[in-house]
């Protein structure tokens, strides 16, 4: 506040040095190269679809998008081994993308959790096969008409939708580049770049097809509504700074900046542009997040898209989103920190408990997770709002044991099946773990982590949220995350008491057996879970080692 | 030297986990592995016990600390032991009669098909006893302290086919808890006291407590060792463990798990030195037991139980002589120590008898015996002189000591404990010599079994004599061994410290009057059981003995006070519960499912109305930080 106003008294000067030559661009290919393989890899993958023939493309995609994932993830891991997640760390790009540790740990998170999403989306033995074709969760032709004669043709002809491919990569490219972004347009940019395929993943479900192009256009319409107040945020601050780049915003609202463009004299250096500036850009980024009241778009879009891109979407689009929430509050307005942190404040307990109360009266699998999904966001704010090495230490854990517990538990949504095709109903999970322990005692370990019993990944990542938010001062957000905490233990309990306690129906759904590649994604995330739980030092120093921002 | 000290437990220990993970493979073998296990253990120890004779009383003690097994701040425990002169008596008792008893169980159990088992259940029973002994704080004396009394629960309940020893282990094992609660309340006593509860630490600073703590740390430890070693009040599971096979009956119930209590209150001695309450009350539960166990001896038909109730009684005299402080503590050790021989031996003689007998307990239907069994006839009839005190023997000279220095109390108290000890000598020597005359003497009472069997007594084979003659040996020589040149005691002092004490009538005297005492109790029973014929069935009795054939009501006592008594608790806190405590969750409950029900209605599934929200939300948001500024 006071190096503000000391700030204004200084801007006096005008800028006089005229604009000089336009430098060539400068890339940095290598330090680039995991968004640039993803992309990359999506182009190829486009490519695919016109020229590979129709009964090959499936195992082309699927070979394609998962050597890409892990080529990106090998490169993540060559950058932080080379030391650019700490020592070696700077900006990118043209001062567009920021190499540093917290940018490279969520790539590193997204890229592995996009692995195991992949694999759920190439699964294809979970429904029976339909005119002796496999068939995986998405439409066979997403373009003809729900019902209609153009489908059942193309069912019987064994189409598949096989861009889902392709559109999940350049989602993933989009969201790797979102938490990296150091300026407001590769900012805006990254959010669209990986909002529009996820509006088309939506879309594309096999079974309840109307359902899932509601959610589609619900998403789509939202995501739109939330891009509309992100781009006039950013509109603002460029008013206020006369610049894009976040170092500069920066400097401009710590005052060591104090030259003044002669085009915005009018705008730049005021408060109230900073201020409703700075609220618009949180707006669009808590719609991503699903905070409270953003989150309303969450249970609708979380029941009706395609299991396997719920999945995929509750993980890495909270990664990405949080990690751009992370470096926005923590490199462009830490100067302003003592205006959003009482704001931020009252989304994180509304957030938690709104999630939390919420997700009570349930009765759909895939709701009930999106309200705990909501409830999650509100945890991990706790953390963001610790603005402090711990904080971030701790949102970055979270976020990784997190995104793996949740692919998890909706890859066993997928198996749980009736003859509408999923059996997302929880009276129908009704004595479930009697018909099969295995499945239900699976779901169980990915509910207890949710409800934060020790032991698992949830337990140490609520702890060192609360943790860092209690050091941080926030002493009544960690009683009210506690509190929401039990409020959420009773409806994850609930399900657990439903599956192990209760009797079996007659007509019950049955549990189907994957193919390996779900099986992997499952047990991946139990691992996760249990060794984030029982040993999770060596995940929380890594986390700790990558919480500086480059600025 | 001191390396070898973890070796002790892990033999052992190996041997369970082999045992006990290994399988079927391991049917054929797996007593000769648990036999020898044990046995490299006792090895171990005698070489330890070679190397500390061979240093100078005041540099015997070794410790070897393994790892920090809980290292919090400021709540350190180590995996760390000590060795002296204390524990090593107790690792040579336990690892050499634990040997023994070993290969007795190897014809005992020749034809019981969960062998395999068994032995690894007596391996882990070594591994945890050999901990609690040489455990360098209380921490890991309670570990091994569970140690025992979970393997005590498996060996009582071996035979689970039979209800009553699945019922007689569950009821050692609730009581136990009761001692259990005491050892872990003295420990947490002994962390907010002093902050630490290694032995030397603790020991060091019992100075700086108040005497207060110190009583109230000694009672606890009282508890723990009255669950452990069946003192009254906690004395009514030891009867009902004799339901486990006899050579677990020779091992735990007599040798060595019951004289934990007894190790656990000399090794505190530095604690109930500065505690004279504590010490006073341990001295009564000792008298107490004394007597109750003698009387309930007498009247026992069960072999095993007679013996039972002789074990409480014993120990009742060991813990009598630990309350009296430094002048007892090494006698209560000698007493442990010489009891453990004979009366393991005894017990492996009553299941060499048995054997013979289709497994029949009840000693009316034994009778001239002698004749069939030579051997067990001599090592159970050394045994029998020993418990007696017959000059000599073992017990003579431990008992004698004990007696003396219950005198040596002083003042009135002096006269009672003596008067007591006096007494249950006497009572010793009548329910023993009952046993001997109803076993081995008189005429055959044989009877056929259920399925018609009749017995055909014969001699046990000789894995199972030859630990009964070790045994009888250690049974006749141990005590004048111990007490010639005083070297038990000369060995032991430096750890437990000694006073000599002045009874008020001379040595003499005293063993004078035990022998009457002897005489008196020996003509008794001769009487009693020697000169008229047995009947097979017991005649009704007097009050007494009805009362004690019922271990003096103990159960009724039990049932009545506590078993109804908690169910009234339990009930009251029930109604508590469910009045209170469920309304308040309840309600609580009712209205998080209310309030979620109403928010869940905001959302309806329109767009438009979500637009709304985020639309307002941004509103208030940048209200907010407009606000926040204005402010």
């Amino acid at each position: 506040m006071s190096t503000l106003t000391s700030a204004h008294s200084l801007w006096t000067l005008a800028a006089d040095t005229p604009a000089g030559r336009i430098p060539a661009p400068v890339i940095e290919y290598a330090q680039l190269a995991p968004t640039l393989i993803v992309v990359g890899a999506a182009v190829v993958g486009i490519l695919v679809e016109a020229f590979v023939p129709r009964r090959s493309r499936y195992y082309v995609q699927v070979f394609l998008a998962f050597a890409a994932l892990a080529s990106a993830f090998a490169a993540v891991v060559g950058l932080a081994a080379g030391g650019y997640g700490s020592t070696k760390a700077h900006i990118a790009a043209m001062g567009a993308i920021a190499v540093d540790g917290p940018a490279l740990f969520l790539q590193g998170t997204i890229l592995l959790a996009s692995v195991v999403a992949v694999f759920t989306f190439a699964e294809r033995r979970l429904d029976p096969a339909a005119h002796g074709n496999r068939v995986d969760s998405f439409a066979a032709q997403a373009a003809s008409v729900p019902g209609s004669d153009s489908e059942k043709a193309a069912v019987k002809a064994g189409f598949s939708t096989t861009e889902v491919f392709p559109l999940a990569l350049f989602a993933i490219a989009g969201m790797l580049i979102f938490p990296a972004a150091n300026d407001l347009l590769t900012l805006f940019i990254a959010l669209e770049v990986f909002s529009l395929p996820l509006y088309l993943l939506c879309a594309v479900a096999r079974r309840q097809r109307l359902m899932s192009q509601e959610a589609a256009v619900k998403y789509f319409l939202l995501g739109a509504f939330s891009s509309a107040f992100l781009l006039f945020g950013i509109a603002l601050l460029y008013g206020y700074a006369g610049s894009m780049s976040y170092a500069v915003i920066a400097d401009v609202v710590d005052g060591t900046i104090t030259k003044i463009d002669p085009a915005l004299a009018g705008t730049m250096g005021n408060d109230v542009l900073l201020l409703m500036g700075g609220a618009l850009i949180l707006t669009g980024l808590l719609f991503k997040v699903g905070a409270v009241p953003f989150h309303m778009w969450t249970p609708d879009v979380y029941q009706g898209a395609p299991t396997p891109v719920t999945g995929f979407m509750a993980a890495a689009t909270k990664v990405a989103a949080f990690g751009a929430l992370l470096r926005l509050l923590y490199v462009v307005l830490p100067g302003l920190r003592w205006d959003w942190r009482p704001v931020m404040w009252a989304v994180a307990i509304v957030t938690m408990l709104a999630g939390a109360v919420i997700a009570v009266t349930q009765t759909d699998v895939k709701r009930l997770l999106a309200y705990s999904s909501v409830a999650h966001a509100g945890f991990i704010l706790a953390g963001v709002i610790a603005t402090s090495a711990e904080g971030v230490q701790s949102v970055l854990f979270y976020l990784a044991a997190y995104s793996f517990g949740t692919i998890g538990a909706f890859a066993v949504v997928t198996l749980v099946r009736d003859a509408g095709g999923e059996a997302t109903h929880l009276s129908k999970w009704a004595g479930l773990g009697r018909r099969s322990p295995l499945t239900a005692a699976v779901f169980a370990v990915f509910l207890l982590a949710f409800a934060g019993i020790p032991l698992t990944s949830g337990f140490t990542g609520k702890f060192a949220v609360f943790s860092a938010a209690a050091q941080g001062g926030a002493g009544v957000l960690v009683v009210i995350g506690v509190l929401s905490s039990a409020i959420a233990a009773f409806f994850y309990i609930r399900v657990i008491v439903l599956m192990f306690f209760s009797e079996p129906k007659a007509d019950g759904p049955t549990v189907a057996v994957p193919s390996p590649l779900t099986m992997t994604t499952i047990a991946v995330g139990v691992a996760v879970t249990l060794v984030l739980g029982l040993a999770p030092q060596y995940f929380l120093d890594l986390a700790g080692q990558a919480s500086t921002f480059v600025r | 030297m001191e390396n070898l000290i973890a070796l002790l437990i892990a033999a052992p220990l190996l041997g369970a986990v082999v045992l006990l993970c290994g399988g079927r493979r391991l049917d054929r073998t797996g007593h000769w592995i648990g036999t020898l296990l044990a046995a490299v253990s006792f090895g171990i120890g005698v070489a330890l016990f070679a190397d500390m004779l061979g240093r100078s009383a005041d540099d015997r003690t070794l410790t070897q600390n393994l790892y920090t097994w809980i290292p919090v701040e400021g709540f350190q425990a180590d995996m760390a032991f000590q060795l002296d002169q204390l524990s090593m008596t107790f690792v040579l008792l336990i690892s050499g009669v634990g040997t023994l008893i070993h290969v007795y169980s190897i014809g005992y159990m020749e034809h019981d098909e969960r062998r395999r088992r068994f032995f690894g259940y007596l391996n882990l029973f070594v591994a945890a006893m050999l901990l609690l002994v040489l455990a360098d704080n209380f921490l890991l004396l309670y570990f091994g302290w569970e140690g025992v009394g979970l393997a005590s629960y498996l060996l009582i309940g071996f035979w689970q086919h039979k209800p009553s020893a699945a019922t007689a282990a569950k009821k050692a094992f609730l009581v136990n808890r009761v001692g259990d609660m005491g050892l872990s309340i003295a420990i947490m006593l002994m962390f907010t006291t002093f902050g630490t509860f290694a032995f030397g630490p603790v020991f060091g600073a019992v100075g700086e407590a108040s005497e207060g703590m110190l009583t109230a740390i000694g009672l606890m430890l009282l508890l723990a060792a009255c669950g452990k070693s069946a003192q009254v009040p906690l004395q009514s599971w030891l009867g009902d463990a004799m339901e486990g096979p006899t050579p677990v009956s020779a091992l735990i119930h007599a040798a060595t798990m019951v004289t934990a209590g007894v190790y656990l209150i000399v090794r505190s001695g530095a604690v109930f030195n500065a505690a004279p309450d504590a010490q006073l009350v341990v001295v009564v539960v000792g008298a107490v037991t004394l007597l109750f166990g003698a009387i309930v001896g007498c009247a026992k038909d069960d072999i095993k139980k007679a013996l039972a109730g002789s074990t409480m009684s014993q120990i009742g005299y060991m813990i009598l002589a630990a309350g009296l402080g430094p002048i007892g503590y090494v006698f209560a050790i000698m007493h442990l120590v010489t009891h453990g021989f004979f009366k393991a031996g005894l017990f492996l003689g009553a299941g060499s008898v048995m054997h013979g007998m289709n497994d029949e307990v009840d000693m009316r239907k034994y009778g001239a015996l002698r004749k069939y069994m030579p051997v067990t006839f001599v090592t159970f009839g050394l045994g029998y002189l020993a418990i007696i005190g017959f000059p000599g023997l073992s017990g003579f000279f431990s008992k004698d000591m004990i007696i003396e220095a219950a005198f040596a109390k002083g003042g009135t108290e002096g006269w009672i404990l003596g008067g007591v000890t006096l007494l249950g000598a006497g009572i010793t020597a009548f329910y023993m010599t009952r046993v001997m005359l109803l076993t081995f003497f008189g005429e055959k009472r044989w009877q056929p079994d259920a399925q018609g069997h009749e017995p055909h007594p014969h001699e046990s084979p000789k894995s199972m004599t030859i630990p009964m003659v070790i045994l009888a040996f250690g049974s006749v020589f141990a005590g004048a061994f111990f007490e010639i040149g005083e070297r038990f005691l000369t060995w032991l002092e430096p750890v437990t410290g000694y006073e000599h004490g002045n009874p008020p009538v001379s040595a003499m005297t005293v063993t004078a009057a035990t022998m009457v005492m002897l005489l008196a109790g020996v003509g008794i029973a001769w009487g009693m059981y020697g000169r008229r014929p047995v009947p097979v069935l017991a005649p009704r009795g007097s009050f007494l003995t009805r009362a004690a054939r019922r271990d003096l009501y103990q159960d009724d006592f039990n049932h009545v006070v506590l078993v109804r008594g908690g169910e009234h608790l339990t009930r009251s806190l029930v109604y508590v519960d469910h009045s209170l405590v469920d309304g308040v969750v309840n309600g609580t409950a009712a209205s998080v499912g209310g309030l979620s029900g109403r928010l869940r209605k905001l959302q309806n599934g329109y767009a438009r109305s979500y637009a709304v929200s985020m639309f307002g939300g941004t509103a208030i948001l940048i209200a907010a930080t407009l606000l926040m500024r204005a402010v």
